[in-house]
């Protein structure tokens, strides 16, 4: 049997046959991103390979100086002998796949990814592998999106409501990916958008790459007449609860997040509504997916490893749960107060989702409970 | 169905106050009487009888939704309530249904539970073909017994007196004892002149707060009355149209429970309301608690257990006599009455509750000192020129307990919480040291901030040992200061303690385990 074109080490996931890392937590010679979040890219290393409408929002994320090869999405390199291509993820923009082949073996790396509909990066392709490495953030059969464009609908309701009483709309979503999703969804018509700084940066990069955004000025620069009563504000959790957020007199909170399904994640959020809207798969996408990829093997990465692996299983797949370190969708856990970011570093101050990483073992089959 | 599901969505998406009363206003503005009637009912904490089990809908979801039962499972730990588990599991609808509340609660929901296992199967996928996801979960929470809502009755009264424009203390007498929801009841609930009250209806009950400074600023100390804060079960004693009704502040009738009560009140005088506390209470003695406790979890009570524990109700309020409503007399004037109706009848079972004489504040507080030694709690200081308030009137009635006892313990079990704390481990089993092992001694669910929940619950989920069901065991590590009001001996726990109310004083970050109490710091506190 031959050694698995990826495992499974203390820097993140390598490719022995090609020498090189895919999304490591450690700074290593090369790195393959499959997109520029915090959890998958990080600073210092020596190389870096992306896709390319991705180039400039991971330089924003590990530095100008930084050496990064961008890859046009389908085009494919050889390196010590391992087939590299980059296949869209849909998850933000220059979100991608990693596909790698070696001796006629093909394996896919899926990063993050989302097959629902959005304007502001390429949809998800499918690409046929034999074993696919696939995150599960959401990872079990309670999460099912409603189409997004009634999410966005629910959202503009929620903002001609919050004009009517007066009150701004404050909405809080990640800085990077689903604040641009969100804007482009947004009818400008409806009244202004203004967003925090570190929207702000990342929209910079999104309109350099073409993706088309209504006006947005952030905040700071918003003159001090501004009508904010009649706006909506998008701004990363991390700016609830600070100074910057007391312009706005008592905002109406709302969050933007897969983890709103869930009505216990959204009351410890202390917001007054939430908005089911992920970037990630939900459970019947996260089927859909896995099957249109062929594969007979799955390595189920961060998120709901374990029950998702299971359920392969019981399907007929070989499936294994896979213990890497990436956070997936960050909104698990309480958003903690933090001042203004000074970068775009984005899922950032917010803590890694629930740690269901660190604990694979399986329950004991006892019922018995505890005295 | 749907409407009531919309409000019930709106109730639990604000945190605000007002507009939770103003989402109820609207809906009970809107709505026909009858599905108001009902809505009030449910609103105020009042449940069908439960129709059908936790573990059969998880059966039954399981099924509908085609998800094995442990996956069931894990999405019930990811989401921490099991209806709203079910709701997010199950398939689309397929149509869709205009049905009125009051016609799904009569035609669908109170037959449920009279019904053989098949046929509540068929039904609750007749359901689950019409309902969406937000009536789904309002119709499980129905059906398992488990419907509640963040609104205090009080928020409930107060939309109730917004719409009929009268006094909350109306309504909240109104919303006493024992009703049936119909459009008729729900016309008299908000009509400006009430028909004649039903005989049984209690009055609401006047609360308490707990005395946080010291009782000199209260003033000058011959404008309180001092009594003794028994721990026991408040009732309202009912006597009118001939019978007698005995209330918990539960608003359950529990007369049946103590008939040694029934007996002995039935003498009062007709038209009259006592408030008191009942207390096991043998051959002129004061028993534990945990001796009541014993005598209400029996279904039958035996001969045997009625005269081990014998009960007494202690009166310490009169708010009715002659048929005559005296709420709003001052306590001064009601005390004398309530030793006028009780001095004919005081025995073993009907006694009033004394009053605590001391001259000083300072005498008073030796007093309170002997306190554990005489069973109870502490004392109650009441304004002598104070009305009967309706609910909990700040100002009139202070609790001034003792200190609580105090034992440090290590953080062992946990288990997650349920609503407003579902998904989040919160329901704590904390230990204390014998012969070098920590044995589990109590439960805990309150006294920490959100923040610090939050921070336990990332450790717990670190440190998990072992999962037992929804408990999980985690590395001996955390030291936390809990708090309690009484203990006695229980062969019924490992530790051979029960403890009464409690809770978390504080995180002791600054102790390890070894720090930790021993079991010797619990019985010494027995002889206390």
């Amino acid at each position: 049997m031959r050694d698995p074109l990826v495992e499974l080490t203390e820097r993140g996931l390598y490719c022995r046959a090609g020498d090189f890392y895919i999304d490591p937590w450690q700074p290593v010679d090369r790195a393959v991103v499959t997109h520029a979040h915090s959890d998958h890219a990080i600073g210092e290393c020596a190389h870096y390979l992306t896709a390319a409408p991705g180039r400039d929002l991971l330089a924003m994320r590990v530095g100008d100086g930084a050496a990064i090869q961008p890859l046009a999405y389908g085009e494919a390199i050889v390196h010590h002998g391992v087939g590299v291509s980059l296949h869209p993820a849909g998850h933000i923009l220059g979100s991608a796949q990693v596909r790698l082949e070696h001796h006629g073996e093909v394996w896919v790396v899926s990063g993050d990814y989302k097959l629902s509909p959005d304007p502001t990066c390429a949809a998800f392709e499918a690409v046929r592998c034999h074993c696919f490495i696939s995150e599960s953030t959401f990872g079990l059969p309670i999460f099912r999106w409603a189409p997004p464009a009634a999410t966005m609908h629910d959202v503009a309701a929620w903002w001609r409501a919050n004009q009517q009483s007066g009150r701004t709309s404050l909405l809080l979503c990640y800085a990077l990916g689903k604040a641009q999703r969100l804007l482009a969804g947004l009818d400008p018509e409806i009244g202004p958008i203004y967003v925090h700084g570190a929207v702000e940066r990342c929209n910079a990069v999104y309109r350099a790459g073409g993706v088309r955004l209504p006006a947005a000025p952030p905040v700071l620069e918003a003159a001090r007449s501004a009508e904010f009563e009649r706006a909506l504000i998008l701004a990363p959790p991390s700016a609830q609860g600070t100074p910057w957020t007391r312009r706005f007199k008592r905002p109406v909170r709302g969050f933007a997040s897969g983890w709103m399904q869930i009505r216990g994640t959204r009351r410890r959020k202390v917001v007054d509504r939430g908005f089911v809207l992920s970037d990630h798969a939900d459970w019947p996408e996260l089927l859909a997916a896995i099957a249109g990829t062929g594969a007979e093997r799955v390595l189920v990465t961060h998120g709901y490893a374990q029950a998702l692996a299971r359920h392969l299983c019981e399907r007929g797949l070989d499936a294994q749960p896979l213990a890497t370190r990436f956070v997936g969708e960050a909104g698990g856990e309480e958003v903690l107060p933090a001042p203004e970011p000074t970068d775009a570093s984005d899922p950032p101050e917010d803590e890694p989702a629930e740690d269901e990483l660190s604990d694979m073992s399986e329950p004991p089959a006892s019922e018995e409970t505890a005295p | 169905m749907r409407s009531f599901a919309a409000l019930y969505a709106a109730l639990d998406e604000t945190t605000r106050t007002s507009e939770k009363v103003a989402a109820m206003r609207a809906y009970l503005a809107a709505a026909p009487p009858e599905d108001a009637a009902w809505a009030v009912y449910f609103l105020i904490g009042r449940k069908p009888r439960q129709a059908v089990g936790a573990r059969k809908l998880r059966t039954w979801v399981s099924e509908a939704a085609g998800v094995s039962e442990w996956l069931f499972e894990e999405c019930h730990e990811a989401v921490g309530d099991i209806a709203e588990t079910a709701a997010l599991l199950l398939p689309p609808p397929s149509r869709t249904t205009e049905q009125p509340l009051h016609r799904w609660v009569h035609d669908r929901l109170l037959p449920l539970a009279g019904k053989d296992e098949a046929a509540q199967r068929a039904d609750l996928r007749a359901a689950w073909d019409e309902l969406d996801r937000n009536e789904r979960l309002v119709f499980h929470k129905l059906i398992t017994g488990a419907f509640r809502v963040g609104v205090s009755q009080r928020l409930v009264i107060a939309a109730l007196a917004e719409l009929g424009e009268l006094a909350p203390a109306t309504v909240a007498h109104r919303l006493m004892g024992d009703w049936q929801p119909s459009a008729a009841q729900f016309r008299g609930l908000v009509a400006a002149e009430s028909d004649q009250p039903s005989a049984s209806r209690p009055y609401p009950f006047l609360l308490a707060h707990a005395l946080e400074g010291e009782p000199a600023e209260l003033g000058p100390r011959d404008a309180w009355q001092a009594e003794w804060k028994y721990d026991g079960i408040r009732a309202q004693v009912v006597r009118r149209g001939g019978q007698l009704f005995v209330w918990s502040r539960g608003e359950e009738l529990i007369g049946e429970r103590f008939p040694e009560l029934a007996a002995a009140a039935g003498r009062l005088a007709e038209g009259t309301v006592l408030d008191g506390e009942l207390l096991p209470w043998k051959d002129g003695e004061l028993l534990p608690f945990a001796e009541l406790q014993r005598r209400i979890g029996r279904k039958n009570l035996s001969r045997t257990i009625l005269a081990e524990v014998p009960v007494t109700f202690l009166a310490f309020d009169a708010l009715e006599a002659g048929g005559r409503d005296l709420r709003e007399r001052p306590l001064a004037e009601r005390r004398p009455i309530l030793e006028q109706l009780l001095a004919p009848l005081a025995g073993e079972v009907l006694r009033v509750s004394p009053v605590v004489t001391a001259a000083t504040w300072q005498e008073l507080a030796a007093l309170r000192q002997d306190s554990r030694a005489r069973g109870v709690e502490g004392l109650m200081l009441k304004r002598r020129a104070a009305p009967y308030g309706v609910g909990r009137v700040r100002g009139d009635w202070w609790k001034w307990k003792l200190d609580p006892l105090v034992v440090d313990a290590v953080l062992v079990y946990a288990q997650s919480g349920s609503g407003r704390r579902a998904s989040l481990f919160t329901d704590y089993t904390f230990a204390v040291w014998q012969d070098g092992a920590l044995v589990p001694f109590c439960k805990a669910y309150s006294g920490l901030t959100d923040a610090e929940l939050t921070e336990v619950d990332r450790f717990v989920r670190a440190h998990t040992l072992e999962r037992f069901g929804p408990v999980r065991s985690v590395t001996p590590e955390l030291v936390f200061e809990i708090g309690f009001e009484g203990i006695a001996r229980s062969r019924r726990h490992k530790s051979g303690v029960a403890v009464r109310f409690p809770r978390i004083l504080r995180w002791r970050r600054d102790k390890q385990p070894v720090d930790a109490d021993h079991i010797d710091a619990l019985e010494a506190l027995l002889g206390a």
